[in-house]
């Protein structure tokens, strides 16, 4: 079989490049010193790209590779990221981190540490009600949370109360989740309107993107004690993070690791494959998003 | 004082979040002391009215103690945990004694998820890899371990145990049991001993009372059984494991890793754990909310108005 041409944007999962270099011919568009005379060589045999959240295939490169038939995208799972979403939440009210350090300080020896705030049966208010919200939803209920969320369109029958903007859900809600996909209408879409009808008894998660908040603005809410609190998995220049949030007690912190489960990154590689195996064999795709 | 003390509360001096209620209701006397001799000293100077202890914190309660109180006809503890009273004793004696019921039952339950979640995703060890500056300097952090799926087994079916398997079933765990009491009603599988229980899960989370049958419950075979990929969860008591033979399988790898909110001697911790990357370490706080010290003060508060009213005790410890 002629080799199918394979561009890979950036290093992303080395079980996967090695799958994809045994498969196909695969170009490494990262180790290319030139990418428009790599392009200019190559542009004829790519027919497709595998790419991710950070690296993906924009409308130029599109254009440029006349032959490409189909974009696949090292995506996360829904299960992790939802588990990440509780998880924060539990570490950032509980002050779990603050705990272990705590402990491995040694200062437990002089006295207890404080009290903290009970998860369960706060209210949480979901940005994005997709497959990551419900799922996020239906851990939540778990902890006798009554769930609100907001979206584009109510959705009818999932018996979660609707807020018709952001802020009303800020208002209403002790726990706010970003789990909305990033588009140009969700930039910034938890703003410092929304972050003060939060307050200072509210906590904000962020397990979308970092453009999803205006971080200027809530660094200014956390450190002036507008916002009660935030667990953050996302930022919006990665890997750099505010250095003012790093003495914060009321902040969680975690360097983009949603989908940073030995499983997760396995299983994500294989809907890569499965997704190119089943194109090029003209079979329907696993997971077809256009 | 005016009046002969009907109670006595005995705790450590910092927890006085007590104080105002009790005496708005009752003549009560005080006390801090801790050990012996000045203990016994003041009760016998001045408690022989009182017919109630309300007791905050573990001073351990035994036959000496009593036999200093000859009007005591119950004992109110703060804890859920009555293994530093001398349960036999009370009973001899015809003292009732009650505990914390589920007044901290969903902290608790919660307090073990959050424990599980932060072990697995590394969550702690994430944030300080954050908040060193780490993350911009030397790239990815180490990949976490998934939830969904994991095969959990839950030591101690109580209101905590339940509680815990009610909130960890939607994140897709599988949920597994051994107790006291088997019921048909429960739908999750049961496993007659703590070896069969570790054999067959990932996790296992321990929330079951300490007396004599369950001290060091997990021991070397248990740990041994749950192999080089099983995590332990204590929220119950230090006691529940044996510290010393855990230390070693968590440095050797005989488990995978722990949560541990309690300890056998706290606020000592051994101090091979401070330097290990597989455990996450809690100053017993699964029970610090104010939303629980409030539902404690109201129970004990509830308990103590039935016994001096002669109705049923509301969270009554059984005896035997």
């Amino acid at each position: 079989m002629e080799s199918i041409g394979v561009l890979m944007m950036c290093p992303m999962n080395s079980y996967l490049e090695n799958e994809l270099q045994k498969r196909y011919n695969l170009h490494r568009f990262w180790t290319c010193p030139e990418k428009s005379v790599f392009l200019e060589t190559h542009r004829n045999s790519i027919r497709a790209i595998v790419g991710n959240a950070s690296a993906g295939a924009d409308a130029k490169l599109i254009d440029d590779l006349p032959k490409l038939e189909i974009i696949s995208s090292f995506s996360v799972l829904t299960e992790d990221v939802a588990d990440l979403a509780i998880g924060l939440i539990l570490a950032l009210l509980r002050r779990l981190c603050e705990c272990d350090r705590y402990v491995r300080s040694g200062k437990w020896k002089y006295g207890d540490f404080k009290l903290t705030t009970k998860f369960s049966g706060k209210s949480v208010g979901i940005i994005g009600l997709g497959r990551i919200g419900a799922a996020i939803a239906k851990r939540a209920q778990g902890f006798n949370c009554p769930i609100n969320y907001y979206s584009r369109t109510e959705k009818p029958d999932v018996g979660y109360k609707y807020y018709p903007t952001v802020v009303e859900l800020a208002q209403n809600s002790d726990i706010l989740v970003v789990a909305c996909a990033l588009t140009d209408e969700t930039r910034h879409i938890v703003n410092r309107e929304v972050m003060d009808a939060l307050g200072a008894k509210g906590v904000l998660i962020n397990i979308g993107r970092g453009p999803h908040v205006d971080e200027k603005e809530m660094v200014k809410a956390l450190t002036e004690g507008r916002l009660g609190g935030a667990g953050l998995d996302v930022f919006e220049q990665e890997p750099h993070v505010p250095e003012e949030l790093f003495g914060l007690e009321n902040v969680v912190l975690v360097p983009h690791v949603a989908s940073a489960t030995v499983e997760t990154r396995t299983a994500m590689a294989d809907l890569v494959l499965g997704n190119l195996e089943a194109h090029f064999a003209g079979k329907p795709l696993l997971t077809q998003v256009v | 004082m005016a009046e002969s003390p009907l109670v006595l509360v005995q705790r450590p001096p910092t927890f006085d979040f007590m104080d105002e209620l009790l005496s708005r209701n009752f003549p009560v006397l005080t006390t801090h002391h801790t050990s012996s001799a000045p203990l016994l000293v003041f009760l016998s100077r001045h408690a022989s009215s009182v017919r109630a202890v309300v007791s905050i914190g573990r001073f351990k309660i035994d036959a000496d103690f009593l036999s200093h109180l000859p009007s005591l006809r119950l004992i109110v503890c703060t804890s859920v945990g009555t293994d530093h009273v001398d349960l036999p004793e009370c009973k001899r004696r015809g003292i009732a004694v009650t505990n914390a019921g589920e007044a901290y039952s969903e902290d608790v339950a919660d307090y073990a998820v959050g424990l599980l979640i932060s072990f697995l995703r590394r969550i702690p060890a994430a944030d300080r890899y954050v908040k060193s500056g780490q993350w911009a300097k030397c790239g990815e952090f180490k990949l976490g371990i998934k939830l969904s799926g994991k095969r959990v087994g839950i030591l101690g079916l109580g209101s905590i145990g339940s509680l815990i398997a009610k909130r960890l079933e939607p994140f897709g765990c599988i949920i597994s049991y051994n107790s006291t009491c088997q019921k048909q009603s429960i739908p999750y599988l049961y496993y007659p001993d703590v070896v069969s229980l570790a054999a067959n899960n990932d996790v296992i989370i321990l929330c079951c009372a300490l007396n004599d049958q369950t001290r060091h419950i997990v021991n070397r075979e248990v740990m041994e059984s749950l192999g080089r990929n099983g995590i332990i969860i204590n929220v119950g008591r230090g006691g529940l494991i044996d510290e010393k033979e855990m230390v070693k399988c968590l440095v050797d790898g005989v488990i995978g890793g722990a949560g541990l909110d309690a300890f056998e001697k706290e606020p000592g911790v051994p101090v091979e754990l401070f330097g290990l990357d597989n455990v996450v370490l809690s100053p017993h706080s699964a029970v610090a909310t104010p939303g629980s010290l409030d539902n404690v003060v109201q129970l004990a508060l509830a308990n103590l108005k039935a016994f001096f009213s002669n109705q049923p005790l509301i969270s009554p410890v059984r005896l035997n």
